[in-house]
């Protein structure tokens, strides 16, 4: 049944294309010669096939929730707890009493240090993530990518805007080839936030994300971020926070943001 | 490691666990578990180096090692959705908003292939999928599996094979055959 010039490494490669142009021809046509094996081959790759179409619509559910915080940073708190609860006890008394020294150095020298991870900055770093997650989550949702759809946009802005108790304004991104497909609702850190989705012709997708930032936040100007394939510019503008999320170079992007940010201005 | 770059390859590293582990509930534990150690290992983790790779890697090591999280009590038991084991609520809101048409629909296709692959031995069982599904390298598969690039050869052949005759309903029952 073996054919002596097909060994069984060649005909695998050849299932899955991996030989190249000129090899590949040559294997067909040994093939052509032996049509048992001929049909052997056909066989292995319409199963080849017929399991990437079996599980190609997993690809498409919606990702639990628990898998998504799984997936995200584990917070410095709790990696800290653990390390300590690892050490024996002698240790960790010696350290809680370093750290009670520790917090009465702290008390007294607070005003003269920059305020550390819990202020306005950190809420300001954390509003890139935060969209960047938004839209890795819902970006690739083909059924249900939006809450509320733009077909509905009058009630989707009135919606969004009673939540984060701000007047919201959708952005017409129409003259970039952008139209909008809807919006949704999130829970941001401190409060709502609201998710606007876009999508151009080919289908390629960008996220507004608009949430309501800390009084304190001062203003910024455009600030340019990029987790994994993503790239994020952020700014806040009044008391709202504003990321635009997508996969696209920095400078269309940009282009894309001032758009927004003078629509959402005037 | 960027949190962002394992959030994008949560479906696929679902898909790939879904058609190892056989079962919904098992599969998402084991994608927890993958996860949880890589970012307890994160340290491990090259910049720059191929992060897929290293997941399925650390994937496969879970499942093979039968790490489990969870008491070995809960594994491959029944329980009612949206409870964990040991009746707690599980978080999975999103998962609740899928549309149950369409997961239905998912796993009738999914079954019947699905019963054929899972007869195979799991060395070869591994090389198919990750070929087929993530079209991975065999180099890369070689070094998930920890065997030389010829021995991923020669399970990918004798697996296709065999799943060609179980499909053709011409296998016989599998423990009559001998597999190394």
């Amino acid at each position: 049944m073996n054919v002596p010039e097909l060994p069984e490494e060649v005909l695998q490669a050849h299932v899955d294309g991996r030989l190249d142009p000129a090899h590949a021809e040559a294997v067909a046509a040994v093939l052509a010669a032996h049509p048992d094996l001929a049909a052997r081959v056909a066989a292995w790759r319409l199963q080849k096939a017929s399991i990437a179409d079996a599980y190609a619509s997993l690809v498409d559910e919606p990702v639990p929730a628990r898998l998504v915080q799984a997936a995200s940073r584990p917070a410095a708190a709790a990696s800290t707890a653990a390390r300590l609860s690892a050490l024996p006890w002698q240790t960790r008394f010696a350290l809680a009493a370093m750290l009670a020294g520790g917090i009465a150095i702290g008390w007294v020298v607070r005003g003269a240090l920059p305020t550390g991870g819990s202020g306005p900055e950190a809420a300001v770093a954390a509003l890139p993530r935060d969209a960047a997650i938004a839209h890795a989550v819902y970006s690739p949702e083909i059924r249900h990518p939006v809450e509320v759809a733009a077909s509905e946009q009058d009630h989707l802005v009135g919606w969004l805007s009673k939540r984060l108790g701000r007047k919201l304004v959708v952005p017409d991104l129409a003259a970039a080839g952008y139209e909008l497909v809807g919006g949704r609702l999130l829970p941001g850190n401190q409060g709502p936030a609201a998710q606007f989705m876009y999508q151009d012709a080919t289908g390629r997708r960008l996220t507004l994300y608009i949430r309501v930032e800390p009084s304190a936040a001062p203003a910024t100007a455009f600030r340019f971020s990029e987790q994994g394939t993503l790239r994020v510019f952020h700014w806040i503008d009044g008391s709202l926070g504003y990321a635009l999320s997508g996969e696209f170079d920095r400078e269309e992007l940009l282009s894309i943001a001032t758009r927004v940010h003078r629509q959402i201005a005037s | 490691m960027h949190e962002h770059d394992l959030i994008v390859l949560l479906p696929r590293l679902r898909r790939y666990a879904r058609a190892l582990a056989g079962d919904a509930g098992r599969a998402d534990d084991l994608v927890q578990d993958t996860l949880e150690r890589a970012w307890a290992k994160s340290a491990l983790f090259r910049p720059g180096s191929d992060l897929r790779a290293w997941l399925f890697t650390l994937m496969h090591n879970v499942h093979v090692n039968g790490v489990r999280r969870r008491s070995p009590l809960d594994a491959g038991g029944a329980r009612p959705p949206g409870q964990g084991p040991g009746g707690v609520e599980r978080e999975d809101t999103l998962a609740a908003l899928a549309d149950p048409a369409a997961t239905a629909e998912g796993d009738a296709a999914v079954s019947d292939i699905g019963r054929a692959l899972a007869q195979l031995p799991e060395t070869q069982r591994v090389a198919i999928l990750l070929v087929a599904l993530e079209d991975m390298s065999y180099q890369d598969i070689a070094s998930i599996q920890q065997v030389p690039v010829g021995t991923v050869m020669s399970r990918l052949a004798r697996g296709r094979e065999r799943l060609r005759q179980l499909l053709d309903g011409t296998g016989g029952p599998a423990s009559l055959r001998v597999v190394k």
